[in-house]
This record gives C-alpha cells, structure tokens and sequence, in this order.
C-alpha cells in the first residue's frame, strides 16, 4: 500500500498508548535502567526512552525469546503425554520506539524461520506484533545502515514510522495495513500533516563500504587463512554479538525437566562458540575461532542472501559497541570490501 | 496457523532393544498412535532428531530400510548425555523423534547397476538402511559388495546380519578389523579399509560406491576408488554434521551455504569437491 503521511501530537501518543494496553496489547520499549537503555514493558510514553542512539539489546526478544518453551511434557514408565504451546494465548504486541534498522532485521528473522520448514511459533508471534519505530535524529561511529541498504529514517518492515520533528510533534508514516488499522483504532489521534516533512529531522550516515563488492570478496576470500586470522585476532568467542544481534537466530534445544514433567526449550546460540559446531567424537568442523569469526560473516553476507534471498546485517552497530576487544564490524566489512582479490 | 509444531516429536515406543557391542545399542521403535505410524514415510538415507525426555535430543539415521514398515530402528553408541540416557530405556518405554528429515540414497537411479558399499565402525547403520532397502528389491540390482571394517571384532555391529550377508550367494562381503583388533577366531580380514578395498579391487565398471566412515577412512578411500577408476558423481557419502533443529535454522550444520540436515546429509563425491573442507 502507499504509506499515508500523518502528524501525531506527543500528548495523543500518550493516549494511544492507553488505547493499546485497552485493547489487550502490550508495549516494549526502550527503557532506561541506570546507565543503560534497553527493551522493556512498559505502560505509559512516559517510561519510553528515545534518547539513546541504540538500545544494548535489539527487539528480536519479543518473537525470539532468549528462552522459549517449545512445548512441555509428562512421563510415566510406558506413557508421556506433550502439552503443545496454545498459540492462542500468545499477546498481541506493539514494539515501540524501535529504530528502522531493528524493525527491517525482523525480515531477516522470519525468512530463517519461515523458510522450508516454517516455524508456526515464530510465525504466530510475528503476525501478533505491530512495529511502531522512531527515526534516527543521531547516528554514532559505529552506525552503517546506509551500507547495508537501510537509512536512519527508512521504513521497511515499520508498520508505522514515526520522526521527531519538533514542538511535541512526530511526522508518522503509515506504511502497513497493520499500521494503517492502529490508526483507525485510535481515531482523531493522527492528523493530517500538510507541509511537514522529515528529511531534516534524520541523522546523516554516510556509506562507509560497497555492499556489493562483500558477497563476491568473501566467496573469494574463504580460503585465505592468514586474512581470517588477522580479522579475528583479538575475537574472545565470547558471543555477545550474536546476543545483541538482532538477526542472530541460531539455537539450541534443551530439555529442563524435573522427575517426570519438564519442558523443550530453545535458547539462543552462536556460531562463535568453540562447542556450537563440535561432534561427539571430538571433530570440529569450525575448529578454530579464525573460521568461526568467518562463517559469522559468510552467514550473514553470502549464504543469507543466496538461501534466503536477504541479508543477515541491518548496520545496527550493537556488536561492535558490545564487542569486550572493540573489534569493530564496520572495520572488518570495509577490509573485505576493499580486499585485493 | 495450521501447521504443526514443527519441534513437537512423535512418541515411538521401543519394542526391543539390541547390544550390538558393549557400547552401541540397536533401538526397534513403534509409534505409540497407531495412524501416526501408518502415515509415516520415509526414504533410505534420511534422519530424525530422538529424544529423551528430560535429558534432550540427538541426531541419527533411520537405520532401518522402508521397505519394512511398521518400525523404525536406530543404532547409537553410548558418549554423551542423551545417548548414555537413551542406552538406559528398557523396552516398553516411550521416546520423542522428529523427522525423517534430509535427502535420500537416490536408489531408484542406481537400478542396473552394481553397488559396492564400503563402511566404518558406527557408521554401518546409515547404510545398512539402503543395504537392505536394495537386498529386498535385489533383482533391480547387479552385484553388491560390501566392505566393512572395525577397529576391533568386538566394535563390528549387526554382527547376525553380516552371518547373513555372508551365507548370501548374492552379496560379497568382505570383513576387516584394524591389525591388532582381531579375535583368536577371526576369519575376515586384518587391515585398514582403505588397503582392504584397494586389495580386493572391485570393478568401478557400472558401480556405484557409497562409502560411509569416520572422516579418515573416507579421506584415504576416495584415491583408491579414484585409482578403480570411480567418478566423482558414482560415489556416494554421507556428512554427519553436529545437529539441534534438523530443519535449516538452528544454524549449526552447515558446510558453506549447505545445509547438511536439508541439502544432505546424502551428497556425492563431486559435490564435496565444490564444498569448503568444513566437515
């Protein structure tokens, strides 16, 4: 649909929110706890915080938990009985304040779990979500959203935009039907919005690397053991990347049971631990960290966009700000972009 | 909304459970609905994901052939925590498995033709689901042979099957344990797999070779089926690739851009040839 152009006053935010928790749905947004900012629930615009460039964790926790129950179960000797997940009880929910980088990487999640064999948990908690993000007025160093196809004020995967524009006011963008139906039901809270516009509201972030020089660098580079090894020098493997990811979407599976009832869980994972890919027998296929930092990138650079048709990075900027050794992806993909091959 | 929960296992109930040696267990399972075992289907290679409730999941083949419905059987040495959980069920109690999931043997291509078949150790079981699948429509076939080796003669598994194999007028089977594994009253071979099969020398003409190992018997067979003159596209293996979901998402299986548990686990010689070395 095209996107309708809206203007929504700072005080009717604070009555759609109402209108939301009214009609059953919950808000994350991001909240600020001490130092940091991070996604929580919360019941008023009071409680959000817009401030911050980035949160620490992205908002892929609302249909990708860190933990998430599959189903539960029951033992006897000869008998077990599975209590399956009623999707019914699944919450609708809004993502508030999200911004547009976060709100496109839910593309790159649901074209993991809905490609081939599609998720019916994911893709239940995923129709049961509304995004409603805020544009970037800052960007910092380790921002690259331009780089990667996105902006600081692009709406893909937003079913409504909102931009700061001043005086208490934000320009809202209603790109979806789902956001188109949010409007409906807060009705007179969006106005028209005759001669404003966005444009100078947004940060500048400059391209920094040619995204289309990456996939053909990596396929090239693969085999260079001494490039992957000088990339990952200081990487820890300590996957605080993945975890704050908000593409990330390896898992584990694991059973937490109790005498005879538990439940099957899956729990995030990353491809930078040193037991992710290791066999029983002792063999590993990504035996050194050199080439776990590569199948990081090839995953989200090369294999993503030929399997599943998207890539894997939004240019969030959240694992070169968590990275404990400062390794900055941005410094790595410029490398490889602008590696002799 | 309407499909399943892709993660929700059947529950197989194990009907017999077989010490093949002190370490690996064949599993006899049936499925506990009655229609549920009656829909499901299979092809010879595939896998699933069995479960242990409580303790977790693990990943192996069907190593069973479809042509013998109203079961499936798995075969497992004990090592880690659901394994060793698993080799402690008796018969009569109840386990989860997901699938059949993965590619197939494609044996419907191989009709005319020979199939000569060579195995490591634990990894009979895979191909002892396509051995049988192709025994019970062996007039399809032309000559089987099958190369089987074990580090020692108490780790051959199937032993009553490969009495079998070997009282077969229509199956040449040839045994071998790694020197210093052999028994006072072993008749097979003494060598390594490799050696054995460049010895023994079968014809690569009208064959085709599956071959499933530990990955340093696989590396030492491929010159020596080169050398009988198979192709790259007349040999077939199997990858074994650490597995969670076995359904292309928990992101672990890969080997470059393919996934293992979708694209594999069956690929041929010529396939790995064009994949990186990360299996």
């Amino acid at each position: 649909m095209e996107i309708e152009i809206k203007v929504i006053s700072r005080d009717a935010l604070e009555r759609v929110f109402s209108l939301w928790l009214a009609a059953g749905k919950r808000i994350l947004a991001p909240k600020k706890t001490g130092e940091l900012v991070d996604f929580a629930w919360v019941t008023q615009l009071s409680e959000v915080c817009l401030d911050q460039v980035q949160t620490v964790q992205s908002p892929k926790l609302a249909i990708f938990p860190k933990v998430e129950e599959l189903f539960s179960y029951q033992t006897a000797f000869d008998q077990v009985t599975i209590q399956d997940r009623p999707l019914e009880a699944l919450e609708e929910i809004v993502v508030f304040g999200l911004r547009p980088c976060d709100a496109a990487a839910f593309a790159s999640l649901a074209a993991i779990f809905t490609w081939d064999s599609p998720d019916q948990l994911f893709s239940a908690r995923f129709e049961k979500m509304t995004l409603v993000g805020v544009s970037c007025a800052r960007a910092d160093e380790y921002c690259f959203c331009t780089s990667v196809g996105g902006g600081p004020g692009a709406t893909t995967g937003s079913d409504i935009l909102l931009t700061d524009i001043g005086s208490g006011e934000y320009l809202a963008e209603i790109i979806s039907e789902k956001g188109r139906q949010t409007v409906q039901a807060a009705a007179g809270k969006f106005q028209p919005a005759a001669g404003k516009e966005k444009e100078s509201h947004l940060a500048k972030v400059v391209p920094s690397f040619a995204l289309a020089k990456i996939t053909p660098a990596l396929a090239a580079l693969f085999d260079d053991d001494a490039f992957w090894a000088e990339q990952s020098r200081r990487c820890l493997g300590c996957g605080a990347c993945a975890y704050v990811c908000p593409t990330c979407a390896c898992f584990d599976i694991q059973d937490e049971g109790a005498g005879d009832s538990g439940k099957r869980l899956r729990c995030w994972d990353s491809c930078g631990f040193s037991m992710f890919t290791l066999h029983t027998s002792g063999h590993n296929p990504r035996p050194l960290q050199s080439q776990r930092w590569r199948q990081r990138l090839m995953h989200k650079f090369a294999y993503m966009p030929e399997r599943q048709k998207v890539l894997g990075c939004v240019g969030c900027g959240r694992c070169s700000r968590a990275c404990p050794v400062d390794m900055n992806v941005l410094e790595h993909l410029r490398a490889i972009a602008e590696a002799k091959i | 909304m309407s499909e399943a929960n892709i993660f929700k296992p059947y529950l197989l109930k194990i009907e017999q459970v077989i010490d093949e040696t002190p370490d690996v267990k064949t599993m006899r399972l049936v499925f506990t609905d009655e229609q549920e075992g009656k829909d499901f289907t299979f092809r010879t290679g595939q896998f699933g994901e069995y479960s242990v409730f409580g303790e977790g999941e693990c990943t192996f083949c069907i190593a069973s052939p479809p042509t013998r419905s109203g079961y499936i059987e798995c075969t497992f040495r004990k090592v880690g925590r659901v394994t060793s959980a698993l080799a402690n069920l008796e018969p009569g109690e109840i386990i989860g498995f997901r699938g059949p999931y993965g590619n197939i043997f494609p044996i419907s291509d191989w009709e005319g033709k020979n199939l000569l078949f060579i195995a490591g150790g634990i990894a009979l079981p895979p191909m002892r689901s396509v051995i049988w699948n192709v025994l019970d429509l062996r007039d399809r076939y032309g000559g089987i042979t099958i190369i089987y080796g074990a580090r020692t003669v108490a780790d051959l598994v199937y032993k009553r099957e490969l009495d079998e194999w070997a009282e077969r007028a229509d199956v040449k089977l040839i045994t071998t344990v790694d020197p210093g594994g052999e028994t006072p009253d072993w008749k097979g071979k003494s060598g390594f797999v490799p050696a054995v099969l460049d010895k023994a020398a079968p014809s690569s003409r009208d064959t085709v070779a599956v071959v499933c190992g530990p990955p340093v018997m696989i590396k030492f067979t491929f010159p020596v089926l080169a050398k009988l003159g198979f192709g790259p596209e007349s040999i077939f293996t199997t990858l074994e690739n650490r597995m969670k979901c076995g359904v292309g998402k928990c992101g672990r299986c890969n080997v470059g851009k393919y996934f293992v548990c979708k694209d594999g686990p069956v690929f041929t010689f010529a396939q790995l040839q064009e994949m990186p070395p990360e299996y």
